[in-house]
């Protein structure tokens, strides 16, 4: 789904929830992908200048939960270490946007080419 | 042979005056009589649809999505957007590009008495044109209705930011919904001047039912408590649900101020703070 404005930070949230529900997640991780979905979400309308989300859930064996990838063509993020370091923020934020969604999920990934967008995805199963 | 949607393209425009004689008492026995479109409006909507889609077969369209059918479409946008906003069910608004299969139908029949190869024929590309438009007619539906809905919610953000004067001197904000960051100015100014106007030592800001705290939520609270501390008032968080206060913990924000986990026990604090005691009497039963 796309990411273009404020208002689908609320949608991608909605979205999350539903389907870490339908995946069978507890109150507990579903907070804690929603939660990571937002960070996310807003940082792909911030600094990536838009760009999609893709949601999907596993129900396989052993695991059951979600995954969500997060894509955008914006400048892409130099120093991936203290970008994902507490604190630092390029735009006013509090700067614990990525870090904590790395915290709250079982899988992260990024990659990010300057000039041309980043890319990560993250899980949370139970 | 002429090709077909060329020969409906002609049908269309030379017929128009008996299919939309036509289209129209389908639209009305449709609608149950219920006028909830002025007739002169429907047949004005049915002329100028017809005028487009006439012209956009003319121009070669075979496709609902073709530039010659942009009129067409933008005409059907129109009603769809405009029955949406009406609160019009998706059966009402699609029957007017479906109820049109009848009357264009029966126009070729006319058209061709005695080829029904020609009229299957035609009727089939008919028949796919109008599918086509009318599930068009559909997504314009559902998009204004998400945007009705939209501005529901918009108006909703607006009501649900009142400051409650819980007592002499402590205030509370029950904070319900998202937290975006307009409306969460407008919260925030609320607060400090309701402050201001009731020299209240106390704000207490209830998240019960703010449904996630992200780090954007994190610091908004955190700028409107410190706003607060400036105008005199100390702020007690409430309503912070465990798997919240767990979430916040990874993420790695702390609010550096007083929580309680309900509004009651807030309150019971605020009434401690500031030197007051909640005494029970026996109650005369009767
Ligand atoms: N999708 C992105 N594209 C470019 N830069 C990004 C992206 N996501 C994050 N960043 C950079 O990483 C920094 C840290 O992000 P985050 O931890 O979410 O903190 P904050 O959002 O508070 O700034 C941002 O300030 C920004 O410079
Ligand atoms: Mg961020």
């Amino acid at each position: 789904m796309p990411i273009r404005e404020s208002d689908d930070v609320v949608r991608v949230r909605q979205a999350v929830r539903v389907q870490a529900v339908a995946a069978g997640l507890g109150l507990v991780d579903q907070t804690k992908i929603v939660t990571a979905a937002s960070e996310l979400a807003r940082n792909t309308l911030d600094y990536g200048l838009g760009g999609t989300v893709r949601i999907e859930t596993f129900t396989g064996n052993p695991r059951r939960g979600v995954r969500l990838t997060f894509e955008d063509n914006g400048p892409g993020i130099p120093d991936l270490e203290r970008a994902l370091t507490d604190g630092y923020t390029t735009g006013g934020g509090l700067g614990l946007g990525l870090s904590g969604a790395r915290r709250l999920c079982n899988e992260f990934e990024i990659e990010s080419v300057v000039g041309q967008g980043t890319r990560i995805t993250i899980a949370r199963w139970k | 042979m002429e090709d077909g949607f060329a020969a409906l393209s002609k049908i269309v425009s030379e017929r128009e005056s008996e299919i939309v004689a036509h289209w129209r008492q389908l639209l009305v026995t449709a609608s149950g009589g219920t006028g909830r479109i002025k007739d002169a409006e429907v047949e004005k909507q049915c002329r100028d649809f017809l005028s487009a889609f006439a012209a956009g077969l003319g121009a070669g369209a075979t496709v609902a999505t073709d530039p010659a059918f942009d009129s067409a479409r933008e005409l059907l946008g129109g009603v769809s957007q405009s029955r949406a906003n009406q609160g019009f069910t998706p059966t009402e608004t699609a029957t007017f590009v479906f109820s049109l299969k009848e009357p264009l139908f029966e126009q070729v029949r006319a058209s061709y008495p005695d080829d029904t190869a020609r009229v299957a024929s035609l009727g089939w590309d008919m028949t796919q044109i109008l599918d086509q438009l009318g599930l068009y007619t559909m997504e314009v539906y559902q998009r204004s209705r998400e945007d009705v809905v939209r501005r529901q919610q918009d108006e909703i953000a607006e009501l649900s930011t009142p400051v409650v004067k819980l007592w002499e001197g402590i205030l509370a904000l029950p904070l319900i919904g998202t937290l975006d960051s307009a409306r969460t100015q407008v919260v925030m100014e609320n607060l400090l001047q309701a402050i201001v106007d009731q020299s209240a030592d106390l704000a207490i800001i209830d998240i019960t039912g703010v449904p996630t705290v992200d780090t954007l939520v994190a610091q908004h609270l955190l700028k409107t408590i410190a706003a607060a501390r400036l105008m005199g008032a100390d702020c007690i968080v409430s309503g912070i649900r465990p798997q919240i206060a767990q979430t916040m913990v990874h993420l790695g924000v702390e609010l550096d101020v007083v929580s309680k986990a309900t509004l009651a026990d807030a309150l019971a604090l605020a009434f401690q703070r500031t030197g007051r005691t909640v005494v029970r009497k026996a109650v005369a039963k009767g």
